[in-house]
């Protein structure tokens, strides 16, 4: 608290002198001062405004519109229609509201094993490397590739090497390895789902390790040392040192993980188009066919609306029971 | 905190902008947009040209004369910006709702009644429909493809184009077949003959026929024209896909897959418009339906191996000889133009007997003014075959405001279809019976 304390005391010493001196200049400059912080967040408040917030805004009144390509015209009158679009796009009898709900739980389970799998190959992966060894550098350097390549080149090439005809990995697995006698589909049909989990996973993974990497190189290697004294096996010492140690770290990083998981656009598109294989339809790409293939903007936006508030809810539900309470901070 | 705060709200924010963001920009800068689109003056035209050609500097270094020709004519510049197919329609709509377009713009001809829905097209009609060259000037079944039936049309046609076979003469001739197919049962035969194992491993690796079964457009297109040779259609008053008519039809080309073996299973993952054609270019398929445009990728790739036909019908035919729906590009003039005067007079350029020779050679569509067909240039068998199947053996898609949905809603089930029977699924009729039950529900459950 002392750190606080002093520069106000010294504000308070100074205020006497300047009234002393050039008092009436400093006068003027103080209100400006006071502006000076406001002023220089307000134009990142209005922008956040008119990207983030109005957007958002209009996002949730659309979803009580009937705003079709029909009604686009003239939309802030399209038909006001109440909570139709909810009743008809969130019914789980209805055709539309199964097939929301299904892409729901398939996205949820989608999330589950893109998140668990990405973060046991980062937390391995961060454990190896924490270890001085040579070569250690480039291994590093490896593992990050995924990451920095643009997700459009990655997912398209994926989509090659899926082909069924012509992909590597048919050759791969049924005339260089033998393992299979024919070539199975991987982009129709039900392995489409698996083939989204491993390249999501194959995106994600090197996040989980750039971040755990970081918290591993926090924990101080004597604890490592007083451990193995005491004769702790390496598993003992991951479960009673390295987890514990970076848990705040893993709240954060499973959290960051599960949100852009759940919300995943870009690879099912790139790799699959504008409309999913049934197998594979997460929810986001659902609500973009919806928007932008059947151009009911309406329908889309309730889907949305009920996105935002599963997130919210499971984001509040998980920020209230596993993120560290900021105890730290005191 | 700040970051998972900010994420909180900003990833849901994203999800709900998938509906809103294009919305919500234009809401906000519709204020402060330019003129740029509307004109920029009465001497400036904004057009909107969708790409026909290889691509879209191509398709601009075909443009620019006509363009250049129309300005030493009228005196009118023209602004020209040629739009992927991926984004034409999106910018149209971006267009339509904040009133801030071109002048000038290309439509897909299904695209016609739903934008012409949205009143914000003009109406070709009296005075205007005479200053684009009259009803007279068109192909008739072009024609018919600019609105709703019964109201003016808010489009005219600027390119034609209709399916045709494609066929490999050298493969026909090597398996001692003279003649294309005129009929489906002949087209299986003849498919079954030239599906052959070449290389002796006892798998085949030359099929009969290559397909985009994969592709919800061109799934459509044939169920569309299938179902009126069968004497049904896909569309009465509301979605008609459990008719057995429309069964019939899209049993008849998913078989080809699934039962007759003349269409290679991988074909299920073809959807982007090229893979076939990449098939029949490197000897994998013998024949193709392709719209005539197709003809400008062959070009590109330097094959010129191949025939044109009309496409088989059934016998007996119990419905109508349709072999193709009556594809092609329409034109519009934007309601929010300061200059119609000068924008319809574009219009009338670009769709003028001279205009269409030359576009029409460039972009291998097919005239839309009939007189184009008189030029020398036009007499070619295969531009006689065309202009047969779009003339004569052509009708528009439902020309209704759903149609685009229509055709993603049903082509997916009929896509789901093929991935079925391509993973090794028997198709039966119920099968197809229950796809097209669950294309109607979507249908009616999105309207």
């Amino acid at each position: 608290m002392s750190t606080t304390e002093q520069p106000r005391s010294r504000a308070e010493e100074e205020a006497p002198k300047a009234d002393s001196g050039r008092g009436s200049a400093r006068k003027r400059r103080r209100p400006r001062s006071s502006f000076l912080p406001y002023g220089m967040v307000l134009p990142a408040a209005v922008m956040e405004l008119l990207i983030h917030i109005i957007p958002m805004l209009l996002g949730i009144y659309i979803a009580f519109l009937s705003l079709t390509q029909l009604t686009i015209r003239n939309w802030t009158s399209a038909p006001f229609v109440g909570l139709e679009n909810f009743i008809r796009g969130l019914d789980p009898s209805g055709s539309l509201g199964g097939a929301l709900f299904e892409s729901l739980f398939r996205t949820v389970l989608y999330t589950a094993l893109v998140v668990g799998l990405s973060w046991a190959l980062g937390m391995a992966a961060a454990v190896a490397l924490n270890s001085r060894f040579r070569g250690r550098g480039v291994l590093r350097t490896l593992f990050l590739v995924p990451y920095a390549l643009p997700v459009y080149v990655a997912a398209i090439i994926w989509a090659f090497m899926f082909n069924q005809r012509d992909g590597m990995i048919n050759r791969l697995l049924v005339e260089d390895l033998g393992l299979l006698d024919d070539r199975p589909f991987w982009l129709i049909g039900g392995n489409s789902f698996w083939v989204l989990v491993i390249v999501s996973i194959w995106r994600l993974w090197p996040f989980a390790f750039l971040m755990l990497l970081a918290a591993l190189q926090s924990i101080p290697a004597d604890m490592y040392e007083a451990a193995a004294i005491d004769g702790a096996s390496t598993w003992k010492r991951f479960t009673g040192i390295t987890l514990p140690m970076v848990r705040s770290a893993n709240a954060v990083v499973l959290l960051v993980m599960g949100l852009w998981t759940f919300n995943e656009f870009n690879i099912p598109y790139l790799l699959f188009g504008d409309t999913s294989p049934e197998a594979a339809r997460l929810i986001s790409p659902l609500i973009y066919e919806h928007s932008f293939v059947n151009w009911n903007f309406g329908l889309g936006a309730a889907m949305s609306v009920l996105l935002l508030i599963v997130l919210i809810i499971a984001s509040a539900v998980y920020v209230r029971m596993v993120l560290p309470k900021g105890r730290g901070n005191d | 905190m700040t970051r998972e705060t900010e994420l909180v709200v900003k990833i849901p924010a994203k999800a709900v902008l998938s509906a809103s963001t294009a919305l919500g920009l234009v809401a906000a800068l519709t204020a402060c947009g330019s003129d740029e689109g509307s004109g920029g003056g009465d001497q400036t035209l904004t057009y909107w040209a969708s790409n026909q050609g290889a691509s879209v500097e191509e398709d601009k270094k075909v443009l620019k004369p006509a363009l250049d020709r129309f300005t030493e004519e009228t005196g009118i510049e023209v602004e020209l910006e040629v739009i992927p197919w991926s984004e034409l329609y999106n910018r149209i709509l971006t267009a339509v709702s904040s009133g801030d377009g071109p002048d000038v713009l290309n439509i897909g001809n299904t695209w016609a009644a739903s934008l012409q829905e949205t009143g914000a097209f003009v109406p070709y009609e009296g005075a205007d429909l005479e200053a684009v060259g009259g009803q007279g000037r068109f192909v008739e079944t072009s024609f018919a493809t600019g609105g709703a039936e019964g109201e003016a049309p808010t489009s005219v046609p600027l390119y034609g184009l209709s399916y045709a076979l494609f066929y490999n003469p050298t493969m026909f001739e090597e398996a001692g077949i003279e003649e294309p197919p005129s009929t489906w049962e002949e087209f299986i035969d003849t498919a079954n003959e030239l599906t052959k194992d070449t290389d002796g491993d006892g798998e085949p690796d030359q099929y009969g026929f290559t397909m985009e079964a994969g592709s919800e457009r061109q799934n459509s297109h044939f169920a569309h024209v299938l179902a009126q040779q069968y004497g049904g259609q896909l569309w009465n008053d509301g979605p008609n896909f459990t008719s057995q008519e429309v069964i019939d039809a899209v049993k008849m080309r998913v078989d080809m897959m699934a039962q007759e073996n003349i269409v290679d299973t991988s074909n299920a993952e073809f959807s982007d418009g090229t893979q076939s054609i990449g098939d029949f270019v490197d000897g994998r398929a013998a024949m193709m339906m392709m719209q005539g445009s197709a003809r400008t990728t062959l070009a590109s790739r330097d094959f010129d191996n191949y025939e044109i036909a009309q496409i088989p019908m059934l016998d007996p035919l119990p419905g109508k000889p349709i072999q193709s729906h009556a594809a092609g590009i329409n034109i519009s003039v934007f309601n929010d133009t300061e200059n119609k005067e000068g924008a319809l007079q574009l219009v009338e350029h670009l769709t003028s007997p001279e205009e269409q020779v030359y576009l029409s050679q460039e972009f291998q569509t097919l005239p839309v003014a009939t007189k184009a067909y008189d030029d020398e240039a036009m007499q070619t068998d295969s531009m006689q075959t065309f202009r047969t199947i779009l003339t004569e053996h052509a009708s528009p898609m439902p020309l209704i405001p759903e149609e685009g949905q229509m055709e993603t809603v049903l082509g997916e089930q009929i896509a789901g279809l093929y991935s079925d029977a391509a993973t090794g699924s028997e198709i039966t009729e119920d099968d197809i019976r229950a796809a097209m039950e669950e294309a109607e529900t979507q249908m009616d459950a999105a309207n």
